[in-house]
This record gives structure tokens, sequence and C-alpha cells, in this order.
């Protein structure tokens, strides 16, 4: 008995396997959550070179660069490819880097299962991916795939439907991942209401993903079947309903936003208190503010469809259902606006993309609160007006924190700092052009632009343009993004950094217990948590 | 030069906030030209100014915080971590704010839903990529696409520059023409995939779904003529079907009416090739079904088969010496008539004149000469079939 234990602790230290078959085949919560960041970086600038395409045509009206039926495929892989490609699997990134080591936990629970789920997310993407090559091109008919639009989709349909189920099974089995880890991992006395609040929200987004993939997986069956096998759950020559699909489809859509926004939520919640060198205002609301925004996603679904003709009771009841989200909504931004007061703040990357996230998603926040309104909404619908909402809750929102992620933890995890100086001019260039980019937007949504068109008025021209050039400004800044990722991961600034890096950062998480760069292996033996407030 | 002109101007614009003199810089909301725009552009200026008065008190609170309470001036960070208080009072204010703002769009949800005591009815029906408007219990009913300036414009690579185009994607070939002062009746649905009917001076959209009747109403207060487009995603020609409304007065509308269809579109004297009524009710001669096959095909094939006929590779077939085009032309019409995959089916959307047209135009056009003719009896015909 005690010779094996010997033996085993001799193995103990062991690193990882060198070469490929350290990526193929790894069980390591940091490997897998390197791969997982790894590849939505590299899929944020596939999605982003299709948002370029498409900001390039719309630089002034006229049929200029791509035939309408690409410019509809580039719409629709643009937002499957960020949505699934990039947002999510970064924070899955995040979640499998950091949960284990904010809970004193070895390892995810099921580390087998975490390396399937992201090398299905590979085959998924890929195979969505394929589609561009297929003949009748990419799907055409946006992300969500409304029938029976979807159904003149060429060869890429049931490629489509198939990556849609990889994709689902993938996010499934990471969000099983996470919450077994969280609920039977914890180091002893790091109780539920002790959890850093980036684990909270993920715990609820693992349950939200659980909740509606399948869902969305059932959609595109049916559609499926339908385009293939002669059913007509959505067509209404054979009896079915088309706009069934949308109300099971924004099922899903809408606890899908929040997916997007929940772990938003937890980051920005992590990196505020650290560099005000306060705690979290208010923790316990914060986490009561998440379950609430979490369960009232499952039922505003039909916000979505005010414009399909719905009886009036239906109406009211999803306008004032909707209307409800901006109370724990506007509760999390007064908390972070009470964290950042009478704080000493100082203001690096991280802090720097945290404020402009709390600033840009309430803008975002007040457009979707007007839209709720569904006469209102009777206007905006389906013009640049949403378009640039879900943009400034996604862009400034999701990809900010997930890039203020990047420079928070990247120190810790490589034990080389990054370019300080290069890493606020890539906020600066970021947050200046995301707004050049976006704002515009409002301005032709209200002015009657149609979203999904690849020409328009010459009325709309003069904002088009200004909006294209925000874009290629925010793209190109993104550039040297990558590169400081590279440099910091390469040899970073030199400096050796510490096991905090940031001041009195242990105050605010075990990660930073840790040294830097992390080892391979983590809290072998879990740590004492020490019995304060919740950290 | 125009295009380095136009980026440079716009530049200036951003870093000066200069207004240039030609441009069209809208920034907001119009009014419209019905009560019910015009009360919901009211709603939506109020909860703007709401949505501005928070943001100043929030964002205000946040910037004096960075100015004051940063480390470089020596603010020593305070410990307070939370205060249920403050908690229940951010949650009631939002809330309270909120039931204000219900009150008056339940008010407005209430009136929209109303289409009793409508005068008259006009059913709107969305193809790819045209509208249908018929005209209940009255004469009128006509297809309404994309006018011929900007279909040729709006091509990859015409080199027309759109703004030589009046009204560029936003004018039709014939126009839906409604009296002022009247309560209307809209009836939506769709024949192939969804669209939505937007009209931004009506202050509504609405959805044309297949199978389904959707209902809208409007009483328009001036004459004049009010533009829209589809704005629900219905294929590659999303942006090419726009709506174009024509207010009369009404004794101008009745006047209209009366004389439909022989004026069949009453902003516009010059008439299109089909109020022309060529050809109708006899035999067509090949040059006749040649002209109007040209016309047809740029407004109807041409965007997918492309103006030359020569198609897309590997998305859509070319015409040119296309076994179906150049085969048996029973089957050509047979595919038409029924549409396939991407292709809608053409049996509703066009006249039974304009697809003898087109059918006889591609089979001797566009780099084929088969030779052969058909007339709009035999399509007839075929379509009882």
């Amino acid at each position: 008995m005690s010779a094996v234990v010997t033996e085993h602790d001799d193995h103990h230290d062991h690193g990882p396997e060198k070469g490929i078959l350290r990526w193929l085949f790894t069980t390591n919560h940091k490997d897998i959550g390197t791969l997982y960041l790894v590849f939505a970086l590299a899929m944020f600038f596939v999605g982003g070179t299709m948002a370029m395409i498409i900001r390039a045509e719309l630089f002034q009206p006229g049929m200029q660069l791509v035939e309408p039926q690409f410019f509809n495929s580039m719409t629709t892989m643009h937002a499957l490819v960020m949505v699934f490609g990039a947002v999510m699997p970064a924070f899955v990134g995040f979640a499998n880097w950091m949960i284990p080591m904010m809970i004193g936990a070895p390892d995810m629970a099921l580390p087998r299962m975490n390396n399937m789920s992201f090398w299905l997310l590979v085959a998924g993407v890929l195979i969505l991916a394929s589609t561009l090559f297929m003949e009748g091109g990419a799907p055409a008919s946006g992300w969500t795939l409304y029938p029976p639009l979807v159904l003149q989709t060429g060869n890429a349909l049931p490629f489509a439907v198939f990556s849609v189920h990889l994709l689902g099974i993938s996010s499934i089995m990471g969000a099983i991942n996470i919450i077994a880890t969280i609920f039977n991992m914890r180091a002893p006395g790091m109780t539920l209401m002790k959890m850093p609040l980036f684990v909270w929200t993920w715990l609820i987004t693992a349950f939200l993903l659980i909740a509606v993939m399948p869902v969305f997986a059932g959609a595109v069956t049916m559609l499926l079947t339908d385009g293939f096998f002669d059913t007509s759950f959505f067509d209404a020559a054979g009896g079915g309903d088309p706009v069934l699909y949308q109300h099971i489809f924004w099922f899903f859509g809408h606890p899908e936003v929040y997916i997007m926004i929940l772990p938003t939520f937890g980051v920005a919640s992590t990196i505020i208190p650290v560099f005000a060198r306060k705690p979290l205002f208010g923790y316990s609301a914060m986490v009561v503010a998440t379950v609430a925004i979490a369960f009232l996603s499952f039922i505003v679904w039909s916000h979505h469809m005010f414009t399909v003709g719905m009886p009036k009771a239906g109406e009211l009841y999803f306008m004032y259902a909707t209307m409800l989200i901006a109370i724990p909504t506007g509760v999390k931004i007064f908390n972070w606006t009470a964290t950042m007061w009478k704080g000493a703040m100082t203001f690096e990357t991280p802090m720097l993309f945290s404020i402009a996230f709390v600033v840009l998603f309430t803008l975002g926040g007040f457009t979707g609160l007007m839209m709720a309104l569904s006469p209102l909404d009777y206007q905006y619908h389906d013009t640049y007006f949403i378009v640039a909402h879900f943009h400034y809750t996604l862009v400034p929102a999701s990809i900010f924190m997930i890039q203020a992620g990047a420079y928070y933890w990247l120190p810790k995890w490589t034990g080389h700092m990054y370019d300080e100086r290069l890493g606020r001019l890539h906020f600066w260039l970021s947050a200046i052009s995301v707004n050049i980019l976006f704002f515009p937007q409002h301005f032709l949504g209200l002015a009657g632009m149609p979203r999904r068109i690849p020409d328009y008025a010459v009325q709309f021209a003069d904002w088009n343009m200004i909006s294209s050039i925000g874009a290629f400004i925010y793209g190109g800044s993104q550039l040297l993004f990558l590169y400081i990722v590279i440099k910091t991961i390469k040899q970073g600034t030199g400096e050796k950094v510490s096991d905090e890096v940031w001041e009195d950062a242990k105050k605010h998480g075990l990660e930073w217990t840790l040294p830097s760069p992390v080892p391979y292996h983590t809290f072998t033996t879990p740590p004492k948590i020490i019995p304060t407030e919740h950290i | 030069m125009i295009k380095a002109r136009q980026v440079l101007t716009s530049i200036a614009l951003m870093a000066f906030g200069l207004r240039s003199a030609y441009a069209d810089y809208t920034l907001n909301l119009g009014k419209g030209v019905t009560q019910q725009s015009g009360e919901i552009y009211d709603l939506h200026m109020w909860v703007l100014w709401v949505c501005v008065f928070i943001g100043i008190a929030v964002f205000g609170a946040m910037f004096y915080s960075i100015y004051h309470h940063r480390k470089s001036k020596g603010h020593e960070a305070a410990q307070f971590h939370g205060s249920t208080k403050v908690e229940i009072i951010w949650s009631i204010i939002p809330f309270v704010i909120l039931v204000v703002m219900a009150v008056p769009a339940t008010k407005l949800v209430l009136e929209l839903d109303d289409v009793q005591d409508s005068e008259m009815t006009i059913k709107v029906t969305g193809w790819q990529w045209k509208w249908q408007y018929e005209y209940i219990d009255e004469e009128p009913s006509f297809f309404s696409n994309l006018d011929a300036a900007s279909n040729e414009a709006r091509q990859v690579g015409s080199g027309i520059d759109p703004r030589t185009i009046p009204n560029y994607l936003l004018e039709v070939d014939k126009p839906l023409v409604v009296p002022i002062d009247t309560k209307i009746r809209f009836l939506f649905t769709a024949g192939d995939v969804i669209h939505s009917w937007w009209v931004p001076d009506l202050g509504w959209k609405k959805d044309a779904i297949p199978g389904f009747i959707n209902e809208a109403w409007t009483i328009i207060d001036k004459p004049g003529v009010y533009r829209g487009q589809c704005t629900e995603l219905c294929g590659q020609d999303h942006a090419f079907m726009p709506v174009v409304l024509v207010a009369l007065e009404k004794d101008e509308y009745d006047d209209w009416l009366d004389n439909y269809p022989e004026n069949g579109a009453a902003s516009y004297p010059e008439g299109t090739w089909e109020s022309k009524a060529v050809c109708a009710g006899s035999e067509c001669t090949k040059d006749e079904l040649m002209t109007i096959g040209e016309t047809v095909y740029s407004n109807n094939c041409a965007s997918c088969h492309m103006p030359g006929g020569e198609g897309l590779e590997g998305t859509f077939p070319a015409m040119t010496v296309s076994p179906i085009v150049t085969g048996e032309i029973e089957k050509q019409i047979d595919l038409m008539l029924k549409g396939k995959e991407m292709m809608p089916a053409f049996n509703q959307s066009i006249t039974d004149v304009e697809f003898a047209a087109v059918v006889t135009y591609t089979r001797n056009a566009l780099g084929n000469s088969v030779g052969d003719m058909v007339q709009p009896s035999e399509i007839v015909a075929l379509k009882s079939k």
C-alpha cells in the first residue's frame, strides 16, 4: 500500500507530454483551456474577416465586391462562427483554466470528456466552415436559419445541421463537466456563497447550456426532416407552422445570448474589485441578479418576434417580462459602479477594458429596453438599430471582457508580463473604433435601413461609410492584440512576474496564491480557505 | 476621385462634427404620417430621454469615481462591500420607471391591434422578390417590382453610380395607391418564404408569412409618396423588393380607381410595358414576346442567372446553352411553373403574357437560338393541366 503511494508521489510532478500528442490527448484542464482559447482566437479572426467583407461591400451604395447570395452567406457565417466558434469557446477556455484554480481543485471533474468536448467543437466548426466550399454555397438564411428560406439552402443544409448537433454535444459535455466540477471539487471551506463570481456565472451558464442546446438541436433536426424526409413541421401547406420554428429557435436563442453575456459579467466582477482595491460590492445581490437574469431568459423569447402577428395578450406579456430584465441587469451595473466608488483605482489594460464594458454594455442595455416596448419594436425590428444593439452587447461586452481576461490572466499562466503600453494602445484603438463602427448603426436603423442587405438607398451612404471605416480600424487593431498575446507567451516584457501579479490580488482569489507561471498540476492537495467573508 | 472625396468628408465629419452641405446624416426616427406613427415617435423620444437621464446619473457617478478615487491621487480604498438597503432601493426605482413606461406602451399595443371599422382592405402577398397587392372588393390587383433603373444599377459591377438613380432601391414599377383619411386594413401573407412589409412613415412593419394571414391598419394623414423595404431576410434579393405607397386625396384616389387599369400607376404617367397591354387576349408576335421577355428576364431572372445568362458557377445554372432552356419547351415551362430548390415557382407571380414572353426570350437570346416560341394561351392550358 505505502509503496504504491510513494511511487505515485514520484510521478506527481510530471509535466506535459512532448509534441503534438500533448495537445491531441491532453486531459489537463490548463492544456484544454489553452486549446479552447487558441481556437477561439483563430475563429475570431475568421469571423472577423467575414465582417470585414460585409463592411467592405457596405462601404458605399451599389454592389461592388460580392454577389448578394454570398453576402448573405457572410452575414450568416459571421454570426455562427463568432457565436459558436469564438465567444462561447473563449469562455469555456477561461472556465477550464480558472474554475479549478479558483475553487482549489486539481483539475476538472471529467478530464477525458473535457478533451472530447474540445475536439468535437473543432469538428463541428470545421464542418460548418466546409459549407463555404459546397455547391449552392454556405447557409445564407441568417444564423437564425428560419424556414422556409433555410430550406432553399443547397448541399450545405445537412452539414450545417450536423455541425449544430456536434456543437451542441460539445457544449453540453462542457457544461456537465463544469457543473460536476463546481459541485464536487471545491476545496473544503469553499462554500457556494464564497465562490468567486466568475465561477457562479459559469455555473448558471452551464445550466442554461444544458437546458437549451437540445432545443436547438431538435429545431434543426426538424428542418432536416422537412428538407429531406417529407415532414411538414414548418410547412403550412402540409399542416405545419413556420412560426413554430421561430418560437423553438428563440426559446434556445434568448438563453443563448445570456450564455455569452453571463461569463462576461463574471470576468468583469473578477477584474473590477482587484483594480479598485475593494471587495466586490453586493456579492449576494450579484449572485441573485445572475440567477434572476437566467430565469427571465427562459420566459421572454417572443420579444424577438413582435412582428410575426401575436395575440395582444401574448405581446403584452412578452413586453412586460422583457422589461423586467432591466432590473437585475441594472443591479449589476450599479454594483460594479459601487465597487469602483471610493476605491483606489489604477487603470491597467484589464481595468480599462472593464470600465469600457460597463459603459458600453449599458448603452446596449438601454437600446434593449427601448426594443422591449413592442410598439417601438414595430419600428426598430430587423433594422440596423437591432444590429447596433446586439453588437454593443457582444463586442464591447463579451469580446472586450474576453480580451480583458486574457490581459488579466496571461501573466499568471505564462509567468510573463504583457507590454502595458501596447495593451493600452490596443484598448484605446478598440474602444474608439468600436464606437465609430457601431454607434452610427443606431442612426441608420432609425432612419429606416433594414438589416441583412448588401446594398442600400443612397441616403444611408454616409453613416455606412463611417461605420465601415470604424470596422476596418477595429479589425486592424485586433492584429495588435494577436501580436501582444504572442509576445507575452514568448517572453513578455522580460521581467519576472510575482505570484500575485496584481497588487494584493491574493485577497481576491486562490489562483493568485499559486506560483507564476502556474505549474502543470496545481492544488493536488486542497488549499486552506481563509474563513473571511466571500472572496 | 469621388470615393476618395467621400472618405475624406467622412473623416472630416468625424473629426470636426461638421455637417456637410449635401449629405444626409439622418439621426432619428421620423414622425411619420399617421396618428400612430406620431404616438410611436413620442414614446420613442420619451424612453430615449429617460435612458439618457439614467445614463448621465450612472456614468456621472462612475466618472466622478474614476477621476477622484484613483490611487495616483493617493485615494485610500474604503472597504465597504454591500448594503441590502441600497440594493432594494436600486431595484425599486427602476421598477417604478418601467411601470411608467409600460402604461403608454400598453395603450399603443391595444390601439394598433384594433382593425375594426376599416373602410377598405388590401391584401399584400410577399414573393421572392416582389410585392403583390390585391384590393379586396375592388378591381386593382398587381405586382410591384423594383424599378428598372435601380435594377440595372444594382447588378454587381454595373458601373452605374447609384447616386445618379432617383430613389435608388426605393422605387418600384407600380406603387401601391391608397386614399388618405381612410382606415385601411392590410392583410399580409406570402407565397414562398417569410417577408416583412415596412413603411417607416406608417409606424410599423408586419411579417408576411406563408400559410398565415396577418392584419394591420393605418389612416394616413397627408398625401405623399412613402417608401419602405422588405425587412425579413427572404433570400438573395431581399434588399431589392421595396415598398412604395402613394397616398392620394380621396377624390384623386377614386379617380385612379375608376380608370384602373388603363392608368395602372397614377404617379407613373409613362406607364410600364405591362400596362401598355401588349397583345392582350390575342396571339403575340415573336418580336413582341422578345421585347417583353427582356424586361421580365431582367426583373425576375437576371439576379441569379445573370444579365447575360452566364449564371453563377456552383450556385445558379447558366441560361446560355442550358439543356433545359434549349431542350423541350414543355419541360422548361413545367420547371418554371413549379420552381426548384432556390428557384421560386412563377405560376402566380408573373402574368401569362410575361410567362410566355420570358420563355420565348430565354430560348432565343442570351446566346441561345432554339427558334421556337410559346403563346400566352398555351401557358394557360399548361397551367390547368
